[in-house]
């Protein structure tokens, strides 16, 4: 075995060289103090190890990059563990390079000779600051595809080579494949390659001025190995256990909804490392946002680097440390209100709640048992009733019509309700409410609409509380008939278990024991009335039929009191009004 | 200053330090990796499962004389995260066997894989690559072929004038027919 090691000492020196990396000396001793470049190294030794293994699922594209994720984090074995890890740490590692800044300040660190060693570190806090912003994309959620786009059109106003840079880096004049193939060659080549570069240089120029001791010195100078390896390697042990907690606590790192160009998120913000700058933006106005966004950072930035500069005058390290203090004050402040601020903003906060639903709602679409299309999961949202139907309904209908008193999402449309209120529409509740004498002329049927004197109303108020008991039975049996006739999944129990009262009332509602047919037609059977045509009442043909135009005869014809013909006017598509159509009759995936 | 200097600690506490430093090292690199890993050896677990029977062709189209005809076979192609439905999954030869059943082979050769071609005047399938030839029935026809096996038969189906195939792949280069 000896010989076996000599063969390998004379070949390589490998035993010299771990010699030399375990016996430097520590000046004073081991100290708990000296451990923060130690747990950056192990931190990125942990993006690296963890994002190679990501490197093997991920496919960047943007009809396979947040699709990929997906399947990373919800499919394979330990996929969203090992996420968690990689997304963890980089939060870790921007808190420890802070740290690691701090310390070497305050204790001068910095000073001749020691100033390049300094700035390859400033090198490595911008590089490793570039891997979280490139990082934030990869996903292609909507949130890590805005907040890179706020990021790069931020570049474009750079002087003079702003827009080129801009479209270097988005790989054309839009965002899309090459938008990512070009992140990620940044993410996991380029800029920890030059990592690597630097942290060498780095660890080359420590080594060669030696570790600064912390005055004054406790104890004798002891070698790295073993005491101060021990505390380094508690300290990166402790970074992991923080990591874990936070990777276990959070099941792995969160992913939004897949990122959509057509699609509003007023949830966008940047990862909380850098919300001090998209606060301070908000300080500038139209036409000066090159100062919030480039010359001020620069400026101080250039600053951090000439701190060891400054550090040669008499006061220099008190102006250094004071400096660096009320810069950090600063973004700490910055940080702070920008987070209360969103917090006060009821917008922003229901932007949140509707991003972490359509985050769920994706998930659940794509699990379902028809998968992912090669379209993407993007398609999965733009063609489900439950997420399209409530945005449509705001745009389109909420003006006149509400939706359980609301305009669907939890607000109030500025515009007075002058038609019913479609939630649970068809339902055997529904009707019931439309046909009690003491509802129909209210808000929610027909009271805010011309109809409030119309023929039903009339109808309604006249005759119903003049049916004796076996004339409600049959109005019943006719009702549950004809909700039953709209196929509604709600009800797809009851209707089954009613059966017998549907097939007694599918035959009393084209007949005149109840009336229906006086004015409206009914399988084809009519007294010639012009009230809607209710074959099929409620059914997806039916309400998309209704939808499209109103003003169809076989619906209210010159009768119609406002509502525009959605699908003749061209106002709407199709499949959008099929996705309202779906969504008003609670026809949606639901996952079992 | 050398490390030689330094007063001797006791012994114990020194080995004590130490395996507290290499312990909480490895741990500290070592659950990063796992977790890589575990990822990395997911598709182990994964198996590329039978499908359900497959409408291939119409009875009619299959020669009467014995002479294969080559089909594809349209299915739902599971790729990772996508699920497409009634794509080509694979193809399959297909032909009347003495007594009127009908047999169906998976067009890839069982040595490494390559789509084999039927050719009519030798009557027997050649596989392009490597020269394995098979007879009409499916069985190897040259002995020196470095085919392993036979061409891969598939259960087949005759339902109302068409042919259903449960298509599947297996594995190259085995001397048995072991599921992919």
């Amino acid at each position: 075995m000896n010989s076996l090691f000599n063969w390998i000492e004379q070949r390589t020196g490998a035993k010299k060289l771990l010699h030399e990396a375990l016996f430097e000396n520590v000046p004073g001793g081991a100290r708990w103090r000296y451990v923060w470049g130690s747990t950056l190294v192990f931190c990125f030794t942990v993006q690296v190890i963890t994002g190679l293994f990501l490197w093997v699922a991920y496919s960047p594209g943007s009809q396979t990059a947040w699709e990929s994720v997906y399947f990373i984090q919800h499919q394979m074995t330990g996929g969203w563990f090992l996420r968690g890890i990689h997304h963890f740490t980089a939060q870790a590692m921007t808190v420890l390079l802070l740290l690691h800044l701090l310390q070497v300040v305050i204790d001068g660190a910095y000073k001749a000779p020691r100033e390049i060693n300094y700035w390859t570190g400033v090198l490595l806090l911008v590089l490793v600051l570039a891997l979280s912003l490139t990082g934030y994309l990869l996903p292609w959620d909507q949130k890590g595809f805005w907040a890179s786009k706020v990021a790069t059109n931020i570049a474009a106003i750079t002087p003079v080579i702003g827009p080129a840079l801009q479209q270097i880096v988005v790989g054309g004049s839009d965002y899309g494949h090459h938008t990512l193939t070009r992140f990620f060659a940044l993410h996991a080549g380029i800029i920890p390659g030059l990592i690597i570069a630097f942290i060498g240089l780095h660890v080359y120029l420590f080594r060669k001025h030696g570790l600064t001791a912390k005055e004054p010195r406790r104890k004798r100078d002891e070698p790295f190995w073993p005491r101060q390896v021990m505390c380094d390697a508690v300290a990166c042990l402790a970074v992991l256990a923080v990591v874990l907690v936070l990777v276990i606590r959070g099941h792995g790192a969160p992913l939004g909804a897949p990122a959509d160009p057509s699609e509003q998120f007023s949830a966008a913000r940047p990862e909380w490392y850098f919300l001090f700058l998209f606060q301070f933006l908000k300080y500038f106005p139209g036409g000066t946002e090159v100062w919030g966004a480039i010359v001020i950072p620069t400026v101080l930035l250039l600053m951090v680097g000439a701190l060891p500069l400054l550090g040669r005058w008499n006061f220099g390290h008190r102006f250094n440390l004071g400096f660096l203090g009320a810069m950090l004050a600063g973004v700490a402040l910055l940080t702070w209100l920008a987070v209360s601020e969103d917090g006060r903003k009821p917008e922003y906060v229901a932007a949140v709640k509707a991003a972490d639903f359509e985050a769920e709602r994706v998930l659940a679409l794509a699990q379902a048992p028809s998968g992912i299309p090669t379209a993407g999961a993007v398609t999965l949202l733009r063609s489900d009733p439950l997420v399209q139907g409530p945005k449509l309904f705001v745009r389109n209908c909420a003006s006149c019509h509400r939706y359980d008193g609301n305009d669907s999402m939890g607000g109030q449309p500025k515009d007075k309700q002058t038609a019913s209120d479609l939630k649970g529409f068809a339902s055997r509740e529904w009707l019931a409410g439309l046909l009690d004498p003491a509802k129909v002329d209210t808000a929610n049927y027909f009271g805010a609409s011309k109809h409030k004197d119309g023929e039903m109303v009339k109808w309604v108020k006249k005759n119903i509380p003049t049916f004796a008991a076996g004339d409600k039975e049959q109005l019943r049996q006719a009702l549950v008939a004809l909700s039953a006739g709209a196929g509604l999944k709600a009800q797809k129990e009851s209707d089954a278990r009613d059966a017998g009262i549907i097939t007694a009332g599918a035959k009393i509602l084209p007949g005149h024991d109840v009336g229906c047919i006086e004015c409206h037609t009914i399988m084809g059977q009519s007294d010639g009335g012009e009230g809607p045509d209710l074959t099929g009442f409620g059914s997806r043909q039916w309400l998309t039929a209704f939808i499209s135009n109103p003003k169809h005869e076989s619906f209210y014809g010159a009768h119609n009191d406002r509502m525009p013909a959605f699908g003749a006017d061209g106002r709407l598509t199709a499949d959008e009004i099929g996705l309202i159509a779906d969504w008003l009759r609670g026809d949606w995936y639901v996952a079992p | 200053m050398n490390p030689k200097d330094s007063p001797a600690q006791p012994e114990r506490r020194e080995f004590i330090t130490k395996a507290c430093a290499l312990t909480a090292g490895v741990v500290a690199v070592a659950v990063p990796a796992a977790a890589g890993l575990f990822v990395l050896l997911d598709p182990l677990g994964r198996k590329g499962g039978a499908g359900e029977p497959v409408r291939v062709a119409s009875l009619e189209a299959i020669p009467e004389d014995g002479v294969p005809r080559k089909f594809s076979v349209l299915a739902t192609r599971v790729d990772a995260w996508n699920r497409t439905p009634n794509v080509p999954v694979g193809a399959v030869y297909l032909r009347r066997a003495a007594g009127g059943a009908v047999q169906a082979f998976n067009v890839v050769c069982p040595h490494a894989g390559c789509f084999v071609d039927y050719v009519d005047d030798a009557k027997h399938y050649l596989c392009p690559c490597h020269n394995s030839t098979f007879e009409a029935d499916g069985r190897i026809k040259d002995p020196k072929s470095p085919s392993p096996r036979g061409l891969d038969e598939l259960e087949t189906e005759v339902r109302e004038g068409a042919v259903w195939v449960k298509f599947r792949n297996y594995r190259a280069g085995e001397k048995d027919k072991l599921p992919a």
